[in-house]
Order: structure tokens, then sequence, then C-alpha cells
């Protein structure tokens, strides 16, 4: 079925779009918290990458963790600094912008582009397991003693310690602001 | 529906390129999947007010055609009709965008829902039977909370907003103890596929296995849609209508369905994930009475949501976020720690059956028993621990009471 | 290509989703009377006009809420592979995930000792 691949492909240049258009509106748009509404779009546009990539799971994950947790805390973020009205400041430094986008775009250009597109330079093109098909699969290698059982505890300290910080920074908010209420 | 014979049914109607026949056979299972939840919606609402009012003592609608069954069509011509007040500063996209994306979450769930048993292919008529089902309802349960503060942020009121927040800190705050709950029947199907899961519980059903986990879940879902005792979100004596203040006419009816069709929703997932789903008498023999048995298990949970709702006065924000992360998470973890203990240990001695779905009524019962005492064990510690808690703290009131008359009698 | 054909059912239905609220949002328009006036148009305060700037005291609460969701959204995430593949589990196996969850109850634990959990 050859139309099955013009599907694919079809399916691959709207995500592309969502994905890109999201990123541009990201950056584009004035008022902050539209700017958040659009980061979900483009995080959308990604988990349709990932159902392509045939990984349906790390598509969940992409909206269950990115955009119904990191981008809510994100829209919070916005609203904790800032009023209603004041969402509408911008950042106008052309030569930073610039010498920033130029960087990364060298910097992915020599990293990943040329590398792994073109054959130039040292690809790592390691695949890290062949066998991890699909959930189970990888629900096994991720306890194996010999596959990654080391970096999935390593991930729970991480949280761990992640959530101290948090809670730490949090509490000095708070007694910052009770000190400004009382 | 399966594609591929909806495919060649069109394809024999004589339409004969292949990508569009496939294209028009996935748009008609759409429309046959999402019919479901937009006819039940309709129902759905006269029977909970005829239930609401008769635990109020009262009779219901019963004007609009007999029994009352046409007060939904009625009140949806109504609100057809209704001037639609935007806010001036409002911000039109996302203002117009938060109802559609609600109720359009909700409906998106019932794509991955079997229906009933299927022949041929073996297996079950569903929308699409993903292999990540049970992940993907909680992803689209998580876009519904997004639809909720994006209408509270677009009307530009300061009272929405406020009633935005809160309504994300507790759906957020809930949705652990729900995805926890949730990871008991993964756990025992082995896999995330609701059919996977309604079929492994072909010889017992997992609410006999796990009643805790299915109690969190039951809890979770009600707290999920806002729902009384935790329907502080429209506390109209407190933020007066919260959220959807600036909403009216029909945006207003679609979160208003919404909401409605979001605790069907989880009824009828609750009967997959806990009660077997479409399993039941003669389900094989006959797959359309499978259809009734699903639907009949969902309105009985939908019964208890519904019960709940009107018997329980309403928490406070600070009773309802206490009782999530004092109560439901820390029991929920531990829940699945030592369901997944007892049962490794089982499985390891040989007790426990591995593959739940080829599994044999004898062969679970050993684990069903096991599992259920350790859950009844749970729930008398903690309900013993909860009572003497309450009893100290009275006792502790009552003293700080009788002190303080001491020293006024003293004075 | 299965992956592809079950998804794109899910892709017809993200599509389809919106519309069937749209159509009865856009017959409303279509049936309702609009006579606009500057005061319908208002933001509502019961009955009273607002006063400033639409500023919400955005309590940390909230924050501290999303940051603990988002760490446990994580470990959930990362449970369910574990979870699926539980049943062909051997011992060790099982105890690196229960290693795992126990770790992230401890941070609970930590969470509610320092009192960051509790609505002021």
């Amino acid at each position: 079925m050859g139309d099955v691949n013009f599907f694919l492909w079809l399916a691959f240049v709207v995500f592309t779009i969502i994905t890109l258009g999201g990123a541009i509106a990201v950056v584009t748009t004035r008022n902050l918290f539209r700017g958040t509404i659009w980061l979900m779009v483009s995080l959308f546009g990604v988990a349709g990458y990932y159902v392509l990539l045939e990984v349906p799971f790390l598509a969940a994950v992409q909206v269950l963790v990115y955009i119904g947790a990191i981008a809510i805390l994100f829209t919070f973020a916005v609203m904790l600094t800032r009023s209603l009205t004041a969402l509408t400041d911008r950042y106008n430094r052309p030569v930073a912008n610039i010498v920033g986008a130029v960087a990364l775009f060298a910097l992915l250009m020599l990293g990943v582009i040329l590398p792994v597109w073109y054959g130039i330079g040292q690809p790592d093109t390691t695949i890290i397991n062949a066998a991890v098909t699909d959930t189970e699969a990888l629900g096994a290698a991720l306890v194996d003693k010999d596959g990654f059982v080391l970096p999935f505890e390593v991930v729970s300290l991480l949280l761990t310690a992640a959530m101290i910080g948090a809670i730490v920074i949090a509490r000095e908010v708070e007694e910052d602001e009770k000190g400004k209420r009382g | 529906m399966d594609c591929v014979s909806l495919c060649q049914v069109v394809q024999n109607l004589g339409v004969a390129d292949p990508s569009i026949a496939r294209f028009i056979g996935l748009l008609i299972g759409v429309l046959l999947v999402s019919g479901v939840p937009l006819l039940t919606v309709v129902i759905l609402i006269w029977y909970e007010r005829k239930f609401a009012a008769r635990i109020q003592d009262r009779i219901g609608p019963n004007r609009v055609g007999p029994f009352g069954l046409l007060q939904t069509v009625a009140d949806l011509l109504k609100l057809l009709g209704k001037e639609d007040i935007t806010p001036a500063s409002a911000d039109r996209i996302l203002y117009n965008a938060a109802p559609i994306l609600s109720f359009g979450s909700v409906v998106m769930i019932w794509a991955v829902i079997p229906f009933m048993y299927s022949a041929n292919p073996p297996g079950a008529y569903v929308g699409v039977d993903l292999d990540i089902g049970a992940l993907y309802f909680i992803a689209i349960a998580s876009l519904g909370t997004l639809a909720i503060m994006t209408a509270g942020w677009a009307s530009n009121n300061k009272y929405a907003l406020l009633g935005a927040f809160r309504v994300v800190a507790l759906l957020v705050s809930y949705e652990i103890p729900l995805v926890f709950a949730l990871v008991i029947p993964v756990m025992l199907a082995g896999s995330m596929s609701l059919v996977d899961i309604i079929y492994a519980q072909s010889s017992m059903w997992f609410i006999f296995i796990a009643p805790l986990a299915a109690f969190m879940f039951f809890l979770s879902s009600q707290a999920e849609t806002g729902r009384a005792p935790f329907d502080l979100i429209e506390a109209e004596s407190e933020l007066v209508a919260g959220f959807n203040i600036e909403y009216s006419g029909m945006k207003f009816g679609m979160f208003f369905a919404a909401e409605f069709l979001h605790v069907f929703t989880n009824g009828i997932l609750f009967a997959v994930l806990f009660m077997g789903g479409f399993l039941g008498l003669f389900h094989e023999l006959i797959p359309p009475l499978g259809f009734a048995w699903l639907g009949l298990k969902g309105a009985l949970i939908y019964l208890c949501f519904l019960w709940l709702r009107n018997t329980l006065p309403r928490l406070r924000i600070d009773q309802v976020m206490g009782f999530n992360w004092f109560f439901l998470v820390p029991i929920s973890i531990l829940n699945v720690i030592l369901t997944a203990l007892v049962l490794k240990l089982m499985q390891v001695a040989g007790w426990a059956p591995t593959d739940f779905a080829s599994a044999t009524f004898l062969e679970v019962l050993p684990i069903t028993v096991v599992l259920f005492a350790k859950d009844v064990i749970m729930i008398v510690m903690i309900m013993g621990r909860v009572v003497l808690e309450g009893r100290e703290a009275r006792a502790a009131e009552q003293q700080m009471n009788e002190d303080l008359l001491v020293t006024a009698a003293g004075d | 290509m299965e992956v592809a054909s079950n998804w794109a059912f899910v892709g017809v239905f993200l599509i389809m989703a919106p519309i069937f609220p749209a159509l009865p949002i856009l017959a409303a328009t279509l049936l309702r009377p609009s006579k606009p006036n500057v005061l319908k148009s208002q933001t509502y305060e019961c009955g009273v006009e607002t006063v400033g700037d639409t500023w919400v005291q955005f309590r940390v609460q909230y924050y501290i809420y999303g940051l603990v969701f988002l760490v446990f959204d994580v470990e959930m995430v990362l449970l369910f592979p574990w979870a699926v593949a539980y049943n062909d589990l051997d011992l060790f196996a099982f105890g690196a995930g229960f290693l795992f969850i126990f770790l992230l109850a401890d941070a609970l634990i930590y969470a509610w000792k320092k009192d960051v959990l509790v609505w002021k």
C-alpha cells in the first residue's frame, strides 16, 4: 500500500508545522500566558513525532508529563511573578539574539545534523538496545541486571533530590511572603 | 470497530481508491464510537436530575415529555437561544476554545473503551485497541485540566482565574492517587491495553482482587470531575460559579455537558478496569449482551457517583487537599508496594498465576483471598488510626474547653 | 504499520472531537439574539465595578502542589513499564522497582514532615 507512506509523510509534515509553528509562536507572541499555551501546542507536535517513530508510550509520556505537569507549572510560575495586565513586556536585544541563534545553529549543525544525516564527522550510532521494542520489553529492560537498572534507581534518587530542593526553595519563598504580610 | 472490515465494506460499496476508502472507514468508525457518548449525555442529564430530586425528596423534571425525558432537549433549545455575553477584554480565541477542548477531551476517551466481544478478529469491538490504553485516558484527562485553566484565564476576571487555579491544583493533586490506583490493574493484567485488562478478568474481577485500589480510583475520579464532596470548584456561595463565571449560552452548556459525560465515562472506565467490562453471562454467544453488561456496570458505578454527590456536604479546600496528600496518596503508594510484594512472593512460590488472562478460577482464588485480606487489614488499621486520632482531637478540644471554663470561673 | 493504522484512528478522532461541541455553539451563534451593550460586556464582580488591575494574589501553595505532582508524575510514568513487565519479572527485577517506589515514598514523607503539603 504505497499510500501509507504518503499518509506518513503527510503526518510528518503536519506535526512539523505544529511543532515549529508553535515554537515560533512561543517566542514571538507578546502575551506571556499565550506563550505557555503555544508551548503546549508545540509539545503536542513532539508527541506526534513519537507516534510516528512507533513508540506511542513516549507520546503518552510527553502529553502526561510535559503538557500535563511541566507546562502547567510554567503557567503557575508566570502567574506567580506578574499581574495579568503586565504580561506584555518585550525582550528586545537584537545583537544578543542574533549571536545566540547563530551559535546554537552552528552547535546543532556540527554536533548532530552533519554527522547523522551526512555522515561527516563521527556519528555515535550505537544502538542502545535493539531488544526494546515495546513497553513490556522496556519495563523488563529497565530493571534488568545487565540492563538499565542502575540509571533507573539513580533517576529515583534524582527525583527525590529535585523534590527536596524545590521544597527548600518554596519554603524560603513562603517565609518571605509571610514576613511581608505579617 | 475494526478498520479493516469497515474499509472493505466501504470499498464494496463502490469507492474504489483504497486510501479514500480507508479514510471514510475511519470516519465512520469515529462517528459510531463517538455516537455512544453523545447520545448517552442526553439521557444522563435527565437521569441525574431525577435521581438528585428523589434523594432530596422531590420529583424532579416531569412536565416536558413522559417523565420529563425531554427536559434535556428543552434545556438544550433554551441554551441555544441565550445571548452570548462575552466580556470585553476577554481573550477571544482562548475563550472560545476552552469549552470545545473541555468537551472534546472527554469524547476522545471513548476511542479506547472496548464495547463488546468480537469473534472475528478475536478480541473486542473497540474504537482502537491502543497498546497504551490506560495511559492514553490519563493523558487526555490532563488535557481537560488545561481546558479549565484556559477558561479561567481567558475570561479576564480575577474570580474566574482564582477559581481556575484552585481547580487545577485540585485536579492535579488527585491525579496521583488515580494513577497509582490504575497501576494495579495494569500490573495484574501485564498490559496497558484496556482489552487485555478486560480479558485478564475472565476468571476473577479485579474489584475482588484489589478492592482498595478500586475504591481509590472511585474517590479520585469523583474528585477529578469536580463532584461533591469535592465540588468547591462550582461553590456558588464562595466564588460565584468559579472558572465558568463569564460563560453563557451554549458555551456554558458545553462545560456542563462535559462534566456529566466525564462522570459517566469514569463510571464506564471503572467497569472496564475493575469489573470486567463487557464480560458477563453469554457475552460470547450474543455480543450485544456484552455491550449491555458494560452499560449496566457503568450505570451502577455512575449511580454510586451520584449517590455520593447528593449525600455528602462540600469540603473546604484545605480539607480536600489534606484528604488527598495525607490520606489518599500515602495509602495508594502503600497499596502498590504491598500488592506488588505479596503478588510477586506468591508468584515465585507458585501459588498465583503469572498470566491472569489464561488462569482458571481456582488458580486465581488464593491470590484473591490473600490480597483481599491484605486490603481489609489495611483498611482496618487505617480507619482505626483515623478514629483514634479523631477521639484524641475531640478529647483535646474538650479539655481545652474545660480549661477555658475553669479560668473564666476563676476570674 | 499496525501502530500507524491504530493511531490514524486517533488522529481522525482528534480532528472530529472538537467538531462535536463546536456544532451546537455555531448553531447558537446563528440562533441567538445579539444585543451587546457596555454594561453587559463588563467583567463580572458581584454587580460592582472592578477596581484596579486584574491582579490575583497567587499563592505559593499552588506551585508547591504542582511541583510535587510533577515529581510523582515522572515516577508514575517510569513505573508503568515496570508494571507492564511485572508478571514476568524475577525477584531481583521486582526488587529494583520496589526500591524505586520506596525512595519516592521517602520523598513524600520528607515533604509531609516539612509541612509543605498543608494548605494554609
